[in-house]
């Protein structure tokens, strides 16, 4: 069970939260084209290490946080809100 | 440069046992040679598991193709070749994957007398069982889906289930049993055989198995692949194949490909050895639970993903807490055994739960990876249809779907309907 | 029969006897008795056959690396196979049946498998069973399946409960040895919040065995139970330790008791969230492989020591000690003194500085000497120096070294690494906030432990915010030893030398895995299923790896162990589901009108997680019959629905319509207020997800519902576009599920039957047309009225907040009382969508777009809106796609089946398209269907062959509109 600090509502077990995949993906403006969305919705880095995730809050704030988690250890870094940057 | 080594292959039959009882055993040889690398191969699969020592053995015993290595990071067979719950099955509801499976279930019921080894392929029965109206519908069209392609279903009703499966909880309040769609050629094989079974089978034809040979480059020469930089030098190579299951990500960006892929983690768990209990492999729709008893008497079980991007090989809580459950609610006799180890696996997950066995942008790069978690049922099958890709330098029929070309096409494979969440799927 | 019984010492409470039976024996115990003690006491020495070669067994160890002695424990229900006896507390009536023998333990017939033990090397299996393929699951497979496996499983449920409880503390110590109480005391008198796991049924690891530590271990006990932040917890093991410092435990409430009592638990799954970790795990004493070493009177020195000192057995008349440490003399020692004639100590060593001690004690220390093989009551020791003799033993001592248990911190992250004093791995550098501590970091002697323990202890303290305090307390002395060890692992002689004792792995097995080629310690492991029993390896597993390490040519360091996983030992199933189980596997959500629903014969269906009326049953009425009068009653009067559980999200603020418009495929903003319009939304990737009504209260407040199976999944949906993606717009989102529940009433005389029941709302077609949205009253509660319609009749939606259902929903039934209206279910309700061609989960699953569907019309043409741009990749905008559309038998009197295949062949291999959803016509008179056909809209009016070989059935079908009645929607609009 990972511990994840919410900011808004401080250290939560993870079974609070949804999981939502790759933060770093944007969706691209509505005529960017098919390729963009594709790479938006499909293209992923899929890091071995440091990956920035969004993570939702559904059992406490209903935010979605941004977090910066490791992939082979499961550390985690940073836990923003959801239009913070997170370094 | 070492002296080429003859192939050397020892049959297995009871007599040989016999034999080599008489000697005190000390007549066996190794099941597969440990070779120096060559300077060049014709082919070099990536990964040596279960997918990749198959696809080696393809290439030389139905192309002819011999001057082939299989280079491996660590020993072969460790990845999730050697971390699955050993299921197999066909039973699909799309075409193009119940055509897949199917051809694939084909060679596991030759595969003992294709490798001379006992794989222990043992058919009996996949059972998925459904505790809805809807769930039985789509259970429905799965089964007359499978039966439209020659592939074996049946419908049991709620009673067959009770008969069959008399130690199961068939009226749960949220998850009462209605009944079960039962492929019976389904059932289970050993895992580590398969593996083992394969890589003897390639090293007999010649195949080089290259053990603790990392690769940390592939090396590129105007659009086309030309080899391999490794942790045991510079192997060249007039093509390569990928098949490296949970790290495929990892392999595809050394050639600047990004893929629809992200890896998850899958835990599996084994009860202590008990006399037999379950016959077949039973799969509930609660909280997606499935479990089978191995020959040696432990249940082996498991469930979804964990949830999250991870290459860590180690599971969490959440997910066994309610595995658990899920497990003693539906087989209440679950309840007094004792889970003896758990384990985990990292999953290529794709964006609408099907593989990829296709070629790449990049000449001379093939691809074999995306398997979710159904891998290891794939095995004969994808290293079949992936040593015909890279033969042929074009997919066979079978796997012409499974292209990364699908999701710009929109011809996504997406078995269940969950769309691009690889957690979900 | 207690002829090993000595008459004192020990944690045996001889006052009180304990009657328990073994095999059908009546034998006896007493409180603080294992059944391993009880049965050594009563001279028992074989209690189980092997795995393999069934060969007899006795009890090897004192705790949970017992390889051997395992047994059916309990009866009936509670049966459970495999428990080791050395891990059981006797109790009154204990019942306990050997293994793996047939027909009995003393006439195993099943031994003369080991008559073709060469031929059963490791991975015979692999190499034969291949001819002919079919006898593999006819013959072979159910002969090897009968004969693996231990002990027999109950099919019947578990008569017991279980909980979870999850804690947090400032410092988890695990293990109470020297190490773990001095940690625990020192954290917890620093004021951290301690919790203390001891495995074991008495709290002192290793203080146990050593009668002079007796005052020292009450006296840190007494003292630690006077802090008020430490908490004991006995018979609880720590199974794993999980990321983020959470480790898994299972607690063993009640299995020292014949049953639990009433309403406690039997086990309890525990998990400890802790700042710091303290790993005072102890070590497990390592087999040396020779032949006969699994022989029955083979037992590992430190157990030895510990049915001496603990439970007051001498496990033997003439016993050998055998080792290579220091350790085991303490061993040869407490034996002689227990007064066993001839004590032998065999020590691989040329030099002992303890020798002259015990042979002032009449042990007969023989140094540079090995045992070479164990036979009936003999002993053979051979000399380095040459020579070779024979002595009288039914006990053999084997002590080959300690291996601090590493499990737990090896799965936190931490490396093991290779001390070559101790021949082992011991825990390195701390990957989380954890530190191994005494026996666990490979030292030895009880005041090294005991100080190495109140070091980690303060600064576990330290690091959770607590320094200082009183930190006085004695610790027990130095033992000053520098204990060598000369690492011995196998004598190598003809005959069985056992590495795995549970599953027959010989070092031979080991060698010949590596002639093989399964060189790696994994590929070994796997090969010969070395160190995969449930002793999880911690007897023979450093062996196995040893001899594999010699069979290379390489270093002990080099080959390494296999992976440590969870368990640390096996844990109950049901304990690990922690009483989350049957009927509280998964949680039900209720409406608020369930009770009422209960009470007029409502038959209930599970919906997702709620449960819903499937129909309502009048007396003698089968299930069918009451779905088409319900909606029968609906289509000719007026019906009743509690349709509470689809999602309603309310959204409000001044870009609430422009976001609506980005949401779904149609134009939301043009909405007036007090209207409502149907809504399909996406997925990005161009899927249809879900469909639902928008509202619009007023200009900047919209009220939204989903599919009851989506709620969940489009408020989160819309939560990650608000936050994320368009966090410029000005909306604000919550949902009012559970707020209001919601009440359909349909049928030709809903209107008439609302303007009884409603008030301060024109409800006229003129005033409140179709697709109208307001606010009115009834009984006095204000509600919410939609005029909207699913079945396809003139109809109305209520909402009402939740607590005041009850009463809205029983002033409409009067209302409509004149009009006979009729309460209806699920079942009723699917059978009008399906009349009037609406889809739900079975069309909307995933896997179709909005133009399978028939939506396209309702995309809109320009405009951002979510899954535009990838629903028109070619595949999906291809025509011939399967499209929605309506069938029906050409034998009106057939019915319909879900799940057929649609083929315009009879027998053709090619499906074009299949079933979604059937229903029995009221309108009509026949069965309908909706299904997803190829070339669907060109297909109208043809005939196809509806196919389900499951049932070996094949029906003509004609295909249609998917709006089977009403298609005009006259009856929603007059």
């Amino acid at each position: 069970m990972l511990l994840i600090h919410c900011p808004y509502c401080g250290a939560r077990a993870q079974d609070e939260f949804h999981y939502r995949g790759d933060a770093n993906v944007e969706r691209p403006a509505p005529h960017a084209g098919q390729k963009a969305f594709y790479d938006f919705v499909y293209a992923r880095d899929n890091p071995r290490g440091w990956h920035v995730e969004w993570w939702h809050h559904y059992a406490g704030c209903r935010r979605w946080v941004k977090i910066e988690r490791n992939t082979v250890t499961h550390e985690i870094r940073t836990v923003k809100g959801p239009t913070q940057d997170t370094r | 440069m070492p002296a080429r080594h003859e192939p050397i292959f020892d049959r297995y039959s009871v007599w040989r046992l016999l034999k080599e009882s008489i000697d005190g055993n000390r007549g066996w040889k190794q099941a597969w040679r440990k070779p120096e690398p060559k300077a060049r191969y014709d082919v070099v699969i990536v990964g040596g598991g279960g997918h990749g020592l198959a696809t080696a053995h393809y290439l030389a015993s139905v192309h002819g193709i011999t001057n082939v290595a299989v280079v491996e990071k660590g020993p072969i067979g460790l990845g999730n070749s050697g971390r699955n719950t050993t299921i197999v099955r066909s039973n699909y509801l799309l075409p193009s994957n119940i055509r897949f499976y199917e051809y694939s279930l084909r060679l596991w019921e030759g595969l003992e007398r294709e490798l001379n080894y006992n794989v222990m392929m043992s058919q009996r029965g996949q059972l998925s069982l459904f505790h809805s109206a809807s769930e039985r519908d789509a259970a429905v069209r799965r089964g007359n889906s499978m039966l439209i392609q020659g592939v074996d279903a049946v419908l049991l009703d709620r009673e067959a289930v009770r008969a069959m499966l008399p130690f199961i909880a068939m009226d749960n309040p949220m998850f009462p049993i209605l009944g079960g769609l039962l492929q019976p050629r389904g059932g289970t094989a050993r895992h580590d055989a398969v593996v083992w079974g394969f890589a003897r089978a390639a090293n007999r034809r010649g195949v080089d198995i290259l053990e603790h040979c990392e690769v940390t480059g592939i090396r590129c020469e105007s659009g086309r692949v030309v080899g391999l930089e490794t942790t045991r030098g510079f192997i060249g190579a007039g093509k390569v194949g990928i098949a490296v299951a949970g790290n495929t990500s990892q392999l595809a960006a050394m050639a600047g490909l990004r893929l629809p892929i992200e890896t998850h983690l899958l835990q599996a768990f084994v009860s202590e050895a008990i006399k037999p209990l379950i016959g077949c492999v039973i799969n509930f729709g609660a909280g997606h639970f499935y479990i089978s008893q191995s020959d040696k008497g432990g249940l082996v079980f498991g469930g979804a993903l964990d949830g999250y991007n991870s290459y860590s090989q180690h599971g969490n809580l959440p997910l066994v807490e309610h595995l658990m459950s899920a497990g003693v609610s539906m087989v209440p006799a679950l309840s007094r055994l004792r889970v003896l180890r758990q384990w985990a696996g990292m999953m290529d997950m794709t964006m609408d739960g099907s593989p990829f066995i296709c070629r790449t942008s990049i000449e001379g790069l093939y691809l074999n990876g995306g398997w979710c978690y159904g891998g290891f049922k794939a095995t004969p099958g994808a290293g079949w249809c992936f040593a015909y890709t890279i033969a042929k330098n074009e997919p066979h029929p079978l796997n012409a779907d499974l292209t990364i070309d699908r999701f710009f096409e929109g011809r996504m494979i997406d078995e269940a309907g969950v769309g691009p969440k690889p957690w979900a799927q | 029969m207690s002829a090993h019984r000595r008459l004192q010492g020990g944690h045996i409470d001889r006052c009180k006897r304990l009657t328990f039976h073994f095999d059908g024996r009546r034998l006896f115990g007493h409180p603080g008795d294992t059944l391993a003690s009880a049965l050594l006491a009563s001279g028992i020495r074989v209690v189980g056959r092997s795995f393999k070669y069934h060969r007899p067994r006795g009890i090897m160890t004192a705790g949970p690396d017992e390889p051997s002695a395992l047994v059916e424990l309990r009866v009936g229900s509670r049966t459970e196979p495999n428990t080791k006896m050395t891990e059981v507390e006797l109790y009154e009536g204990l019942q306990a049946r050997s293994q793996n023998r047939w027909p009995s333990l003393k006439f195993d017939l099943m031994a003369v498998s080991g008559l073709f033990g060469n031929m059963i090397s490791c991975g015979f299996y692999y190499k034969t069973f291949m001819w002919p393929a079919s006898f593999w699951e006819r013959f072979y497979e159910p002969l090897i399946r009968h004969a693996a496996g231990l002990g027999r499983a109950t099919c019947l449920p578990d008569p017991d409960h279980y909980e979870a409880v999850h804690a947090h503390c400032d410092v988890l110590i695990v293990g109470s040895g020297p190490a773990g109480l001095a940690a625990a005391r020192v954290a917890g008198e620093a004021g951290a919040r301690v919790i203390l796991c001891e495995r074991d049924f008495l709290p002192g690891g290793g203080l146990l065995l050593d009668p002079a530590q007796e005052i020292w271990r009450k006296e840190m006990i007494t003292a630690l139970e006077r802090i008020p932040d430490v908490q004991i917890l006995l018979r609880t093991n720590v199974f794993g330790y999980y990321d983020h410092n959470l480790l898994g435990g299972v607690e063993q409430v009640s299995d020292h008791v014949p049953e639990p009592r009433p309403h406690a638990v039997r086990q309890r799954y525990r998990t400890f969230r802790a700042r710091h970790v303290v790993l005072a795990t102890g070590a497990s004493e390592r087999l040396i492989a020779f032949r006969g070493n699994d022989r029955p009177g083979v037992m590992m020195a430190g157990a030895a020591l510990t049915y001496v000192h603990r439970f007051g057995i001498a496990p033997g008349k003439r016993a050998v000690v055998f080792t290579n440490n220091d350790s085991a003399y303490a061993t040869a020692f407490a034996l002689a003194a227990a007064g066993l004639d001839g004590v032998v100590l065999a020590d691989v060593r040329r030099e002992s500085r303890l020798a002259a001690k015990l042979r002032a004690h009449d042990v007969d220390v023989r140094l540079g000497v090995e045992v070479n093989g164990f036979g009936t009551d003999a002993v053979t020791l051979e000399a380095q120096s040459g020579g070779r003799n024979t002595v009288r033993a039914d006990l053999l001592c084997v002590s080959g070294g300690w291996n601090p248990n590493v499990d737990l911190a090896s799965q936190s992250g931490a490396k093991l690494t290779w001390d070559a004093a101790l021949a082992t791995f011991i825990p390195g550098a701390p990957a989380q906030a954890e530190r191994s501590v005494g026996a666990a970091h490979g030292i030895s002697g009880i005041g090294e432990a005991a100080r190495d323990g109140l070091a980690a202890g303060l600064v576990a303290a330290k690091i959770s915010g607590f320094g200082g305090g009183c930190l006085d307390f004695p610790l027990p002395a130095l033992d000053g030893s520098c204990a060598s060890i000369e690492p011995l692992w196998e004598v190598k002689t003809s005959g069985k030398a056992f590495v795995d004792l549970q599953h027959d792995v010989t070092a031979n097995d080991i060698r010949q895995a590596h002639r093989e080629g399964f060189s790696h310690i994994e590929h070994a492991k796997r090969y010969t299923t070395h160190s995969m029993a449930t002793d999880q390896g911690k007897l023979g597993g450093l062996l196995g790896a040893a001899i594999l390490a010699e069979a290379r040519g390489e270093t002990l360091e080099k080959v390494g162990l296999p992976t440590f996983r969870p368990y640390t030992k096996p844990a109950a199933i049901g304990a690990l589901a922690g009483g989350a189980t049957g009927k509280r596997f998964q949680p039900v959500r209720r409406t608020a009108l369930h009770a009422w629903h209960l009470h007029n014969g409502a038959v209930m269906k599970p919906t997702g997680p709620w449960l819903r009326p499937f129909y309502y049953s009048a007396a003698a009425e089968t299930g069918w019959a009451a779905v088409l009068r319900e909606a029968r009653g609906v289509r000719q009067s007026v019906g009743i629905c509690d349709v509470s559980t689809l999602g309603k999200i309310d959204l409000q603020g001044p870009d609430a319509a422009t976001f609506l418009d980005r949401l779904y495929i149609n134009s939301l903003s043009p909405v007036a207020v007090g209207k409502c319009r149907y809504g399909l939304m996406l997925r990005e990737d161009g899927i249809a997800f879900d469909d639902g009504t928008i509202s619009r209260l007023d200009r900047d407040h919209f009220l939204v519902t989903t599919t009851t199976a989506n709620a969940e999944a489009v408020l989160e949906h819309m939560e990650f576009y608000a936050q994320t993606v368009w966090p410029e717009l000005d909306v604000s989102l919550c949902s009012v599920t559970d707020q209001w529940a919601q009440i359909a009433v349909a049928g030709p005389r809903s209107g008439m039957t609302l303007a009884n029941a409603v008030e301060g709302l024109d409800l006229s077609n003129a005033a409140f047309g179709f697709m109208s949205v307001g606010e009115g009253r009834v009984a006095a509660i204000p509600v919410r009225v939609f005029r909207i319609s699913f079945s396809g009749e003139l109809a109305y939606e209520i909402a009402v907040p939740s607590r005041h259902a009850l009463t809205v929903w029983q002033t409409i039934l009067t209302a409509g009382q004149e009009f006979g209206i009729v309460p209806y279910g699920l079942e009723a309700m699917d059978l009008m969508r399906i009349e009037k061609g609406h889809v739900a989960g079975s069309e909307l699953n995933g896997q179709t777009t909005a133009a399978d569907l028939g939506m396209d019309r309702m995309m809109k043409s320009t405009g951002d809106f979510i899954g535009r741009v990838l629903s028109a990749r070619p595949a999906l905008a291809d025509p011939s796609r399967p499209r929605l559309v309506g069938i029906r038998p050409i034998e009106s009197g057939m019915p319909l089946r879900c799940g057929a295949h649609l083929m315009s062949k009879l027998g053709s291999g090619t499906s074009l398209g299949w079933i979604t959803s059937v229903t029995q016509s009221i309108v009509l008179g026949h069965w309908i269907g909706l299904a997803m056909l190829e070339n669907g809209v060109a297909m109208n009016g043809n005939t196809v062959y509806a196919v389900s070989h499951l049932h070996d059935e094949t029906i003509e079908v004609v295909v249609s509109s998917p709006n089977h009645v009403d298609p005009e929607n006259v009856r929603g609009r007059s």
